[in-house]
């Protein structure tokens, strides 16, 4: 019951269709709790601001509910939600000054002159612009203005404060303060604070919990040091901070082979389940040639401040370590990597599945399968139901009892993993065209996700090198699909 | 001596023209504003001016058209032009161009085919002269007045509106206390730009109104008759007049948009 009251803000299957039809974001569902410092996190594109808006009013979901302290507000205007903003922009009124820009929510309150005077004078304290009251907003510097805005925001007592991209038009010194001193801030107000940022570092830094996001979708959920060390997916792995992506599958208990070594992991999972492993760049352990478990050659080495960058190839992919040890190119090199260093991410089960409808039977053929995207010819019987058999001349496969199967419109889910998919620029060359979304670097190859017209996702590894926004098709020889009726 | 060509040179024409047809005319009034038609140094006729009644008259008379001709085109063209910038309609830049497609005809023609409307409704145009002047003038002028504050208001950065409406603000409270308040460039320009001409206008006046009740046509028929010296009087005022009001609103403007543009990044 206790933890129920602590939710200040939820989203509930909410939903966001833009005027010209495109859905950003399909099925959302978060909570906030007070006092947190939450930060939204993800590339641009990925709905992070959609969502703050929506939570400060200026857009609407499509459906869905959105709660505060448990009343539904979904419907609520800005002015009436006990919520401020600081826009990315800033978006201080140029015609006033600082006092009059700070005092514009106090006077709609209706609070007296002398309140108004003792407020200004504490959040401008708290800003570090003490006296700046009379000034003009167009003789403030970038980082003032930030000031001035959070001031605004802040002098209204909110319950919850939105930033919006706030810190991205501040030079890198600069953000480093402010990011330090909004964290001061959120600690003396005690209010909640809902951080929107493309910034991945920015992120770990500031909050308390980080959402992280993509493709209008809540990829992950947690403290920064979760996110860090425990990415859910591939997607969050690559999104924050460096690492490197092997391609592996599990060999036996706590085991687990890749790059051409078995390494002792913690993670458990059942043998020969297909895995991608991720190594941050900082724990791969770098050793005397010939010892350790991977050799390879220094290729690159490059001192960035504080460590040296490190890029090693092997036989198998390029490993990138960062440590505090100098080498030359050619060295000869030995790695190993203790097990908790190994995050492993089980291949997503729901990648590269796709839902049809059996079409056509032909006995010696096999089925047709029709896909939203594609069609599949020749899918022999019994690929799709166990022991089916076909005999000439029979409108019908018969079962393993010998009694013919009812097929007609049942669906079934055909599946394929992303190294036997390829990609070409040839639009007839694959079963299916679609445009590159986003890929990952992973070691010796690519990993593509291809959205097609209809926008489904096909996921598929690829070692040529594509750019976002190519036109490609995509092939898998029919003999690499799995199929499975569906339930 | 080698031949140098400098930038500057390409101004001469311009220079040229500038002194024939702007520079000498303005000291050809000013010389005839300030002799007597024996060609001796005189005020008389600016007490002449200010004494008589009927040209006082003629001076508030004029002023009150404009002033009115403006403040109608004002009211008609902020709401006009705050949909067609903020509306987010497909259509706005082709709405807007309906609104200044008649600019792209001839001005007398316009006047012209508005009085045969005109006629058509009412009859004998003497019936309703001021109301008709006034019609014609507005129908003038409008787009001058939209095009600035579609400009401004296209401009203000939504932004503002949102913070103000965060901040609390009701829409009413949004729009006087930020979107007025910033739109004021706009509404600058456009009343310079709607109150000037319609000061000084005149063929509206002797097409629909048959008269010399306004400054242009008193200088028309000053000149028309050969008084070379009443007519440059006035058209002296007129000109200290509209340097004033031009002036006070430059002012305005430059020290506004100073302050927009330092503010835009």
């Amino acid at each position: 019951m206790e933890k129920k009251q602590d939710t200040l803000i939820e989203l509930k299957h909410v939903k966001k269709t833009f005027k010209d039809g495109v859905t950003l974001i399909e099925d959302l569902n978060l909570e906030i709790k007070k006092g947190e410092f939450v930060t939204l996190l993800g590339p641009s594109g990925c709905g992070k601001t959609t969502i703050l808006r929506m939570i400060g009013g200026f857009d609407k979901p499509t459906s869905g509910e959105l709660l505060l302290d448990g009343k539904d507000i979904t419907n609520l205007p800005p002015n009436e939600r006990p919520i401020n903003t600081v826009f990315q922009k800033y978006a201080l009124f140029p015609h006033l000054n600082v006092y009059d820009n700070i005092t514009f929510g106090l006077k709609i309150k209706g609070v007296d002159q002398k309140t108004q005077d003792e407020k200004v004078k504490k959040v401008l304290e708290m800003v570090d612009l003490e006296g700046f009251e009379k000034r003009s907003i167009s003789t403030l510097s970038g980082g003032q203005q930030q000031r001035i805005a959070i001031a605004r925001a802040i002098v209204n007592e909110p319950e919850v404060l939105l930033l919006d991209e706030s810190l991205s038009a501040l030079d890198a010194k600069m953000r480093k303060e402010m990011q330090i001193e909004l964290k001061e801030m959120h600690k003396k107000l005690g209010i909640t604070f809902i951080f929107v940022t493309h910034d991945q570092e920015e992120a770990l830094t500031m909050s308390d919990k980080v959402v992280v996001m993509s493709d209008g979708e809540i990829q992950q959920i947690g403290t920064p040091e979760d996110i860090y060390n425990e990415p859910k997916n591939l997607f969050v792995a690559d999104f924050i901070g460096e690492s490197n992506i092997f391609k592996g599958k599990m060999v036996g208990k706590k085991l687990v082979e890749f790059g051409g070594a078995v390494f002792e992991c913690v993670d458990d999972y059942a043998a020969d389940t297909m895995i991608d492993a991720v190594v941050r760049p900082e724990d791969v352990e770098i050793t005397e040639p010939g010892k350790g478990k991977i050799q390879g050659e220094v290729i690159a080495c490059d001192f960035k401040g504080i460590f040296y960058v490190t890029a090693i190839k092997t036989d198998r992919a390029e490993i990138e370590v960062h440590n505090l040890k100098s080498f030359d190119i050619g060295d000869k090199v030995g790695i190993d990597l203790a097990p908790d260093s190994i995050h492993i991410i089980p291949y997503d089960a729901s990648i590269n599945h796709f839902e049809g409808v059996l079409e056509e039977y032909e006995a010696g053929k096999g089925f047709t399968v029709r896909f939203e995207d594609f069609a599949l010819e020749g899918v022999a019987a019994n690929r799709i139901f166990d022991g089916a058999t076909e005999k000439d001349g029979e409108d019908s496969p018969t079962d393993v009892k010998g009694e013919k199967i009812a097929w007609e419109g049942r669906k079934v889910i055909a599946s394929f993993l992303p190294e036997d998919g390829d990609l070409s620029d040839d639009a007839e060359a694959g079963f299916v065209e679609g445009e590159i979304f986003n890929f990952i670097f992973m070691d010796d190859y690519y990993r593509y996700r291809v959205r097609s017209k209809s926008e489904e996702d096909y996921i598929v590894n690829d070692a040529d090198l594509w750019n976002h926004g190519d036109h490609v098709s995509v092939s898998v020889p029919l003999e690499k699909f799995q199929f499975e009726l569906a339930k | 001596m080698k031949y140098r060509f400098s930038r500057k040179q390409l101004a001469i024409p311009y220079a040229i023209f500038l002194f024939l047809f702007v520079i000498l005319p303005l000291l050809v009034v000013i010389y005839y504003a300030f002799t007597n038609s024996e060609g001796k140094l005189s005020f008389t006729n600016y007490v002449g001016f200010f004494r008589s009644g009927e040209m006082l008259g003629t001076l508030l008379y004029s002023t009150v058209i404009a002033v009115l001709t403006t403040v109608i085109c004002l009211l008609i063209a902020y709401p006009t032009a705050f949909i067609l910038a903020k509306a987010k309609m497909r259509s706005s830049e082709a709405l807007l161009l309906l609104f200044v497609l008649p600019m792209w005809i001839n001005f007398t023609l316009r006047i012209t085919a508005l009085k045969e409307i005109l006629t058509l409704f009412e009859g004998n145009l003497a019936k309703y002269q001021f109301f008709n002047t006034i019609l014609c003038m507005v129908y003038d002028f409008l787009p001058f007045m939209i095009l600035p504050l579609y400009n401004t208001l296209t401009k203000l950065d939504d932004s503002y509106i949102e913070a103000a409406e965060d901040l609390g603000a009701k829409k009413s409270h949004v729009f006087l206390k930020v979107i007025l308040p910033l739109s004021v460039p706009g509404i600058v320009s456009g009343v310079t730009m709607v109150f000037l001409p319609s000061m000084t206008n005149y063929v509206v006046l002797d097409m629909i109104y048959n008269s010399t009740y306004i400054m242009g046509s008193l200088i028309g028929s000053y000149f028309s008759a050969y008084d070379w010296n009443n007519g440059s009087v006035i058209s002296i005022i007129l000109l200290i007049i509209i340097c004033v009001i031009t002036a006070i609103s430059n002012r305005y403007t430059e020290k506004d948009t100073d302050e927009r543009g330092n503010n835009l990044k």
